[in-house]
C-alpha cells in the first residue's frame, strides 16, 4: 500500500508517524495516571488498616461500631452520583448546557448526602469515646475513610469551581476537557470506596 | 482530527461513538447496585460457610471494581486503549504489592515476637 492510501485511512500507519494525539487523549492519559497514583495512597492506608484493624488497645472493636444499614445508604448515593456524573459528562460531549448543568446538580446533592452521613458517623464515634486517638484500630480507620471522605469533598468543590467557569466561559473544550477529568476523577472514588464498604464495614469482625 | 484520535488510542471515560452512551451506565448502574446488595447480604447471612465470607466477599468487591472499570470508566481491551490498560496493571500490581506485602510482613513479625506475658516474665 502506498504512503498517501495508509494516510488518507489513517488507521493502518504506525503510531510513531501520526504525530502528537490530540490533547484530550494526551491530558486524559495523565489524569489517568494520576488517579492510578491516588489510588496507591489509599493502596498504604488499606495496608496500615488490615494490619492495625485487631489492635483495639481494650477499645471498640469494629463490630460494635459500625451501622450496616448506615454504609449501605452511604453506598447507593456514592454509586448513584457516578451514575449522574456519567450523564453529565455525555450531556458535555452533546454540548447540552442545561442537563449538564441539571446531571452535575444531582451529582453535587449525592455527594452532599454522603459526606454529611460520614460527617454524621465521625461525630457520633467521637462523643462515645471512640475518636481517632481511642485505639491504633481507629486510628487507621479515621484516616483511611477520612482521606475518602476528604477527597470526595475536594472533588465537590473542584465540581462547583468548574460550574462556575463553564458560566462564565462556555463549554469550550478546556472547559469539556476538565470536566472530563472530573468524572474520571468522581468514578475512581467511587472505585475505592468499594474497598472500604468491603474491608472496613463489612469485614468488621 | 477525530478519526486519528480513535487511531492514536483514547483516554478513559465517556465515548461519543456508541450508539445509546447513556445505557453503559444504567446496566453500570444495575450490575453495581446488584453486586452491592450481594455483598451486604453475604456479610450478615449465616447460609454461607462462616470462614469463606470473606473470600466471597473479596470475589464480589474485585467483580464490582471491574465493573466500574468497563461501565463507568470505559477501560477495554480495544487496541487504542493499550496505554491505560498496561497503567492500570501497574497500578493494580504496585496496590497488591503494598497491601499483601505489608500484611505478610506484620503478621510474620507477630509470630516471631515474644507474647506480653513472656516479655514481663523476662522483665521480673
Amino acid at each position: 500500500m502506498s504512503m498517501e492510501g495508509a494516510i488518507a485511512s489513517g488507521e493502518d500507519m504506525p503510531l510513531s508517524f501520526q504525530g502528537p494525539a490530540p490533547l484530550r487523549v494526551v491530558a486524559g492519559f495523565g489524569f489517568w495516571l494520576f488517579l492510578l497514583s491516588d489510588i496507591l495512597i489509599f493502596a498504604a492506608l488499606f495496608a496500615a488498616y488490615a494490619v492495625l484493624s485487631g489492635e483495639t488497645a481494650g477499645g471498640p472493636k469494629a463490630v460494635e461500631l459500625f451501622d450496616k444499614r448506615h454504609v449501605f445508604i452511604e453506598t447507593v448515593c456514592l454509586l448513584a452520583s457516578s451514575v449522574t456524573c456519567g450523564f453529565g459528562a455525555l450531556a458535555v460531549l452533546r454540548g447540552d448546557l442545561r442537563a449538564m448543568y441539571l446531571w452535575m446538580m444531582v451529582t453535587l446533592a449525592l455527594g452532599v448526602a454522603f459526606v454529611s452521613m460520614e460527617a454524621s458517623e465521625f461525630s457520633t464515634m467521637v462523643a462515645a469515646g471512640a475518636g481517632p486517638s481511642r485505639s491504633a484500630f481507629l486510628s487507621a480507620f479515621f484516616t483511611l475513610v477520612g482521606t475518602h471522605g476528604l477527597h470526595v469533598s475536594l472533588g465537590m468543590v473542584w465540581l462547583v469551581i468548574l460550574l462556575l467557569q463553564v458560566r462564565s466561559l462556555g463549554l469550550q473544550p478546556a472547559m469539556s476537557r476538565r470536566l472530563f477529568c472530573f468524572g474520571l476523577f468522581w468514578h475512581a472514588l467511587d472505585i475505592v470506596w468499594i474497598g472500604v464498604f468491603t474491608i472496613v464495614y463489612l469485614g468488621a469482625r | 482530527m477525530e478519526h486519528l484520535a480513535e487511531a492514536q488510542g483514547r483516554a478513559p471515560g465517556p465515548s461519543r461513538h456508541s450508539r445509546h452512551p447513556g445505557m453503559s451506565y444504567l446496566v453500570g448502574l444495575a450490575y453495581a447496585i446488584a453486586l452491592t446488595v450481594a455483598s451486604f447480604w453475604a456479610s450478615s447471612t449465616t447460609s454461607v460457610y462462616g470462614p469463606a465470607a470473606p473470600v466471597l466477599l473479596a470475589v464480589l468487591a474485585i467483580a464490582q471494581m471491574g465493573i466500574h472499570l468497563v461501565f463507568f470508566l470505559h477501560i477495554s481491551s480495544a487496541p487504542d486503549q493499550t496505554n491505560n490498560v498496561l497503567a492500570l496493571a501497574f497500578g493494580i500490581f504496585v496496590t497488591a504489592f503494598i497491601i499483601f506485602g505489608s500484611l505478610l510482613i506484620m503478621t510474620h513479625l507477630n509470630h516471631a515476637m515474644m507474647s506480653m506475658e513472656q516479655l514481663q516474665s523476662i522483665q521480673r
